[in-house]
């Protein structure tokens, strides 16, 4: 029974093929929006998670500073020395790594080429405490840290940008002019790709102790960073690191910090909350086109009701129960509306693919939402066919054969 | 004589109330016994249409008795009456009724879909009914490329696929020429007596009646004449005297 009452649904749907199609264009659209505002937000949430997991996972920067920013916490504010480094290095449980990084902005020559870039000044330790990996070449040797010998390590943006060629390999023992001085290139970085701070790949990174001594001529380094172990507890890593700082820094009971913890999870977290705020609602503002094409499969039964009034008088004639031409309205409208789901799933996989890439971002399916969405749309159908469909079932078929 | 088909005792039926109360029958009695064709005829307004519906099992009677092959119908439930019709009438309008932009084989079918029989079940008896009506080979033709005396007999295909007791048949011949008129009645008649269906006629062309073999005439809500007819039509007048 159902089978066949599900085969007039399809029958009736093919005979008025354009108006189905119209009909269900609204679920179609609604469907598409929301699937693909959700797989781009959860996109978008995604590569914000692999950008900042690229800056180093379980990585906190300590600056100067009462807050966080450039800037350095302004004048008078005591910078880091090395020294610090080593002292959280050995005297605080949990901690994987520490490097001390300065950064200046320089214009670097080679084979005939300019590229303004940034030269990071640091030891071994910083290619730990950022995930960097060589794509070919060495890290820096112990005599070459201690002697600030004039060697380089670039990012992959300085090696395209310079030599050209081959990624991660062209370059590699070639002389790098830095300011007033030449360094030997001598490893290459893998590249990280964009980050939420800008391109993480155009670096020059060179012994802490020769950025000291022939770029900044200072022994004073801007930012410490420390990595935490794995299962470490970052609470307590950071309540510690706090007290080493400050005793280091001599400051008395009643001082504020003079420097700022910036942990990198917790931006995670800020950030991919946003953007999962922003998912929700721009899909609450696609759903509610959703309910739009809902009310739109609603008009167009109920004027298919009427128009079709002498065919259902007809039906019920003929010996239909009145539960078999609720059915088939109902399947009619089901069916209809699941359809346009279906359609919308599609074109939404289509959409949320093709802008993914145009976006540079993940393309984020989600099974989920496509399931939720084709239920939905399925139950907009109940939902919205079942009134025109017991209008049509409580017809007087006698009435209903008359209707011109 | 056998017990009739159709028995109806003093039914009434009234429409609305109070003020705009009217009553549509006084109280009919009739017999109608298997594989009679009647006609019944009348005035509009005369109350045939309403005793129609009450003999289709599309209305109820508001009193009196409706007896359909012995058991008491007059006050079944709507799906009581929707399985009596599926099961045992056929159905044949002035307007056709046929479903738009589907095949005469597909429209033949529909009663039977909802009698939940098989695919290849369904083929074969609306093959068998398009041919009893003559038109055998016209299976897969829209009702918008058959002329208006195919639709009818498509239509009358339908009514007898479910191979029903009674066809009840209103006015079908209301919308047609006066050939296709003819050929329609010439129809009806053969399925009367080559496959002994009752047949229940509303027509107002008294050339039409007398193709049946029993006229009631209904005057206000009455029957006014039961009569049989003594020399039922058994031929359609050539077409050339149509033409006079």
């Amino acid at each position: 029974m159902l089978y066949s009452v599900f085969m007039l649904a399809l029958r009736s749907i093919r005979r008025n093929l354009l108006r189905s199609f119209l009909t269900i264009l609204g679920i179609v659209i609604g469907v598409s929006a929301v699937i693909t505002m959700v797989t781009l937000g959860n996109g978008a949430t995604q590569s914000i998670k692999t950008q900042i997991s690229g800056l180093g996972t379980n990585l906190l920067m300590v600056r100067p500073g009462q807050r966080p920013g450039p800037g350095g916490g302004g004048a008078g504010v005591p910078q880091f020395i090395e020294g610090d480094a080593e002292a959280i290095a050995s005297q605080i449980g949990g901690v994987a790594a520490v490097a001390p990084e300065g950064r200046t902005s320089v214009t670097v020559v080679a084979n005939g080429r300019n590229w303004s870039t940034t030269v990071i000044g640091s030891t071994n330790a910083w290619f730990d405490t950022g995930n960097w990996k060589l794509a070919s070449g060495r890290i820096f040797e112990s005599d070459e840290q201690r002697a600030g010998a004039a060697v380089c390590i670039i990012g992959e943006t300085v090696r395209r940008e310079i030599f050209g060629g081959t990624i991660g390999q062209t370059g590699l023992g070639e002389q790098l002019r830095v300011r007033k001085f030449s360094c030997t290139i001598i490893g290459i970085l893998t590249a990280k790709g964009q980050s939420g701070m800008g391109d993480q790949d155009d670096s020059v990174v060179v012994p802490l102790r020769t950025q000291q001594r022939r770029i900044t001529g200072s022994h004073k380094v801007a930012t410490l960073l420390v990595s935490m172990r794995d299962g470490s507890d970052s609470t307590r890593l950071k309540a510690s690191l706090t007290q080493l700082l400050r005793e280091r820094r001599n400051l008395a009971q009643d001082d504020d910090d003079n420097f700022n913890i910036f942990d990198t999870q917790q931006l995670a977290a800020t950030l991919s909350g946003t953007t999962q705020v922003l998912t929700t609602l721009l899909g609450a503002v696609a759903a509610v086109s959703l309910l739009v094409g809902g009310i739109g499969i609603m008009n167009i039964m109920l004027v298919s009701v009427t128009e079709r009034t002498r065919e259902i008088g007809l039906r019920l004639a003929i010996g239909a129960l009145e539960n078999e031409v609720l059915l088939q309205f109902l399947i009619e409208a089901v069916v209809l509306s699941a359809l346009g789901g279906v359609i919308g799933i599609v074109i939404a996989t289509a959409a949320s693919w093709g802008l993914s890439i145009l976006m540079a971002m993940p393309y984020a399916f989600d099974p989920f939402i496509n399931l939720l969405s084709l239920a939905f749309s399925a139950g907009i159908g109940v939902l919205f066919g079942y009134f025109p469909a017991r209008r049509a079932a409580r017809m007087d078929p006698i009435e209903a054969l008359r209707h011109e | 004589m056998s017990d009739p088909l159709i028995q109806l005792r003093g039914v009434t039926k009234k429409y609305g109330s109070g003020v705009a109360e009217l009553m549509a029958l006084k109280g009919i009695d009739l017999d109608i016994h298997a594989g009679e064709f009647v006609a019944i005829m009348g005035p509009s307004g005369s109350g045939k249409s309403t005793a129609m519906n009450i003999l289709g099992c599309l209305d109820t009677p508001t009193g009196g008795q409706y007896l359909f092959k012995g058991a008491h119908v007059e006050s079944l439930s709507r799906d009581q009456r929707a399985r009596l019709r599926r099961r045992f009438l056929g159905f044949v309008f002035q307007g056709f009724n046929l479903l738009a932009r589907t095949s005469a084989q597909e429209n033949v079918e529909l009663p039977l879909l909802y009698r939940g029989d098989s695919a290849s079940v369904r083929r074969a008896a609306a093959t068998k009914a398009l041919q009893a009506v003559g038109l055998g080979g016209w299976e897969h033709h829209t009702p918008a490329e058959l002329s208006g005396g195919q639709q009818q007999r498509v239509a009358i295909a339908r009514a007898i696929v479910t191979e029903p007791a009674v066809v009840l048949a209103d006015e079908p011949t209301g919308n047609l020429d006066t050939q296709r008129s003819h050929e329609i009645m010439g129809l009806l008649m053969r399925l009367n007596q080559d496959h002994g269906i009752t047949v229940l006629m509303v027509t107002h062309e008294a050339d039409m009646a007398a193709y049946a073999q029993r006229m009631v005439h209904f005057i206000d809500g009455c029957i006014a004449s039961d009569e049989p007819n003594p020399h039922p039509t058994t031929a359609a007048p050539a077409a050339t005297e149509e033409a006079t």
